[in-house]
């Protein structure tokens, strides 16, 4: 039986418009054999909690740059608990100050990739994390 | 036509280079003492290109200027073709002007920040405002949550812009305001501040980015769709050539073209395209080219590639000046001659290792001010981490002042021009620009070419391009993939939610204490304009000196011209 792919949905929430981060990931994961939907700009928590649901995703990766991880993380991961997604692994790329990683992996983030990550570790730890 | 560089693949554009024919001396040079070397020990590398992926040779000669002409392709300064710069004396006559980009927190912290650089001896503002504020929301809407001032200053209204310039003389201090949407409402509060100190308008000096094009094409900052904002950016010129005639209505803008991960060439090129946009759609609305094409201002990346960013510089002005003449007739020096500002590129600058990056502005800023540039914004260390705290936004501007005043690069004009590699470099560089240039122009247009997803889709595909060649260490970044160390974090600036709270406190009392009769009659106003023909700017003055918010007003916009969604592209 055919190994199912991987479903990720690569998100941009809040008012952010730079998406060069988002777009390459979307790529990468893509050339890595990942089904990859992008859900374009300007989404509010509601918004990707509802699609993660709707295209029933196994990852969320959010690109946030613009210093309003703070509010959106414990939104959307609020959203996901009762949304009954708390099993999709969500994680973080974008600019995070380091005293505020802990909080986030405490709220269930399982990982945040700053500046300078590769996209092989990201493709890596997706499949590591999924074990498959 | 692509040349494959080492998985790294650019486009040359159809029209082959002339054929290199080196001397004979050059030849023997190759037999005797090129080939034994080679042969000894091999060059580091099979190939050398520029960061855009632009293949670099060994060594160049007068073989690589066929045709070329000094008088023709060089000239003079302060004389087309403006190759060695648009003025006679460049630096030596005045240095560039030093504008850090700054902005964060609220109007008060914004003033104290730029009050302090200006006491540090920069010579020039310009104004970094939050997303709640480009995207043209009050720092109470509800999709203004978790961003009010974190990435510049909130800026909801004329009262926060009477704050963000208390104590600063509009007429004497040159202001620039990166605002790109709600640019006209925004520039018509400056201008209502200015008045209120006494100012001249005619002798406001400053810049509004206004480029609307590259917010569709790279920064995605737009709100409404494309003609209704030109329409809007078009009223602006229309009214600065009228009444602010040293004011630049818009700063057409590459840095962000190329910080989305565009190549030098399709930067140049999507800049330029873009100029000349605004200038058939100006000269559509019947302005005199040659009256307002001179107060139309430029922005460029200073990006890595030392040379690469030089040549550019050199082929934009080239390139503008002879598309201002073919294209347009302007018989205008003042038309002909492209001023621009450079910021150093954001997108290089590394988390890691952060005090590496005084070095890369350093030589960014190099590049940008021996390819002739009139302004000059260098980033801080921190840029990958947050806003600049103070300690690192002063050493970025001491980079500037020990460029002009210990390094004696500004003791000549254009000290590169006649070298064999920065002349054919820029002549390369010209060729691809004009390639794209014409591409677009037979889309129809950049407008056209926007709507197609070009130039989008060129910016993404050369964007992963360089990242797969980053990932596959083709190319090497120093500290995050190669020469990587264990590091303490950074000491960086915080702004917290306070910065959103004063600012619904204040909006609360600025509407309680305005007048929402004369509020509502001046929206209503420039929404009936809106939907007209009339020149909006009045309108926008009339609504911001009634204390009408930013996001009033946009709203009121919104409702006449609609929102743009775009498709997105990866």
């Amino acid at each position: 039986m055919p190994e199912k792919k991987i479903r990720v949905l690569i998100a941009k929430p809040g008012l952010d418009g730079h998406d060069r981060g988002a777009k390459i990931i979307a790529r990468a994961l893509r050339d890595a054999g990942m089904e990859v939907i992008y859900t374009g700009l300007r989404q509010t928590p509601e918004m990707i909690a509802s699609a993660a649901v709707q295209e029933d995703v196994d990852v969320i990766g959010l690109s946030i740059l613009s210093g309003a991880h703070n509010t959106i993380c414990p939104q959307l991961m609020n959203l996901l608990q009762k949304k009954g997604m708390q099993d999709v692994t969500v994680l973080v790329g974008g600019i995070i100050p380091e005293a505020d990683i802990p909080a986030m992996k405490q709220s269930g983030i399982a990982e945040i990739f700053l500046p300078g990550t590769s996209t092989q570790d990201i493709v890596a730890f997706i499949h590591k994390r999924l074990a498959r | 036509m692509s040349d494959k560089v080492k998985g790294t693949t650019i486009a040359t554009g159809d029209a082959p280079a002339p054929a290199r024919e080196p001397s004979r001396k050059e030849r023997a040079w190759e037999e005797n003492t090129l080939r034994p070397t080679l042969e000894k020990s091999p060059e580091r590398q099979t190939e050398f290109t520029t960061i855009s992926g632009y293949p670099i040779r060994r060594l160049y000669t007068p073989a690589d200027l066929p045709g070329w002409d000094p008088h023709r392709d060089l000239g003079f300064p302060g004389e087309p073709p403006y190759t060695r710069g648009i003025h006679s004396t460049m630096h030596r006559g005045r240095l560039w002007t030093m504008r850090q980009f700054a902005g964060f927190g609220t109007a008060e912290d914004t003033n104290e920040r730029f009050r302090y650089l200006l006491a540090q001896g920069q010579t020039g503002l310009s104004t970094a405002f939050d997303l709640p504020t480009l995207m043209g929301y009050d720092s109470d809407h509800p999709l203004s949550e978790g961003e009010v001032g974190k990435c510049g200053v909130a800026i909801s209204s004329l009262a926060d812009m009477e704050v963000l310039f208390d104590k600063i003389p509009l007429a004497s201090v040159t202001t620039s305001m990166t605002i790109n949407s709600p640019a006209a409402v925004i520039w018509a509060m400056y201008l209502a501040v200015a008045e209120k100190q006494g100012a001249d308008w005619r002798k406001l000096s400053g810049t509004l980015q206004n480029d609307i094009l590259k917010e569709y094409i790279a920064q995605k900052e737009y709100i409404y769709p494309p003609e209704p904002s030109m329409r809007l950016v078009i009223d602006t010129f229309e009214f600065a050539a009228r009444n602010t005639p040293k004011f630049n209505p818009i700063s057409i803008s590459g840095y962000h073209i190329r910080e989305a991960g565009s190549t030098a060439i399709q930067e140049l090129a999507f800049t330029l395209r873009d100029g000349m946009e605004y200038v058939e759609y100006g000269i559509r609305r019947g302005l005199d080219v040659d009256q307002f094409v001179p107060q139309l201002s430029f922005f460029f990346n200073a990006h890595n590639d030392f040379f690469e960013e030089i040549a550019k510089y050199r082929a934009a002005r080239r390139i503008w000046q002879k598309a201002m003449v073919e294209r347009y007739r302007a018989k205008n020096p003042r038309t002909w001659a492209l001023r621009f500002h450079t910021q150093t590129a954001g997108c290089s600058l590394t988390a890691q290792q952060p005090y590496n990056n005084v070095v890369r502005t350093a030589i960014q800023a190099l590049a940008a001010v021996l390819g002739g540039t009139q302004s000059l914004h260098t980033n801080s260390l921190d840029e990958a981490w947050a806003l600049p705290t103070e300690f690192a936004a002063t050493i970025a501007l001491r980079t500037q002042q020990i460029i002009a005043h210990e390094t004696g690069v500004t003791n000549t004009v254009d000290p590169l021009g006649g070298s064999y590699f920065v002349e054919a470099l820029t002549n390369e560089v010209e060729r691809g620009a004009q390639d794209y240039i014409e591409k677009i122009d037979a889309m129809g247009g950049m407008v056209a070419a926007i709507e197609r997803s070009y130039p989008q889709r060129e910016i993404a595909e050369a964007s992963y391009k360089y990242q797969v060649a980053v990932d596959k260490k083709e190319k090497i970044i120093v500290g995050v993939n190669d020469y990587v160390a264990r590091e303490k974090p950074l000491d960086i600036l915080q702004i917290d939610e306070t910065v959103a709270h004063r600012q619904a406190e204040r909006l609360a009392k600025l509407r309680a204490d305005r007048s929402k009769a004369e509020v509502d009659r001046r929206l209503k106003a420039l929404r009936k304009a809106a939907q007209g023909q009339d020149n909006l700017m009045p309108y926008l003055f009339d609504a911001v000196k009634a204390y009408a918010t930013v996001g009033e007003v946009c709203d009121a916009l919104r409702e006449v011209f609609g929102t743009y969604e775009e498709v997105a592209i990866t």
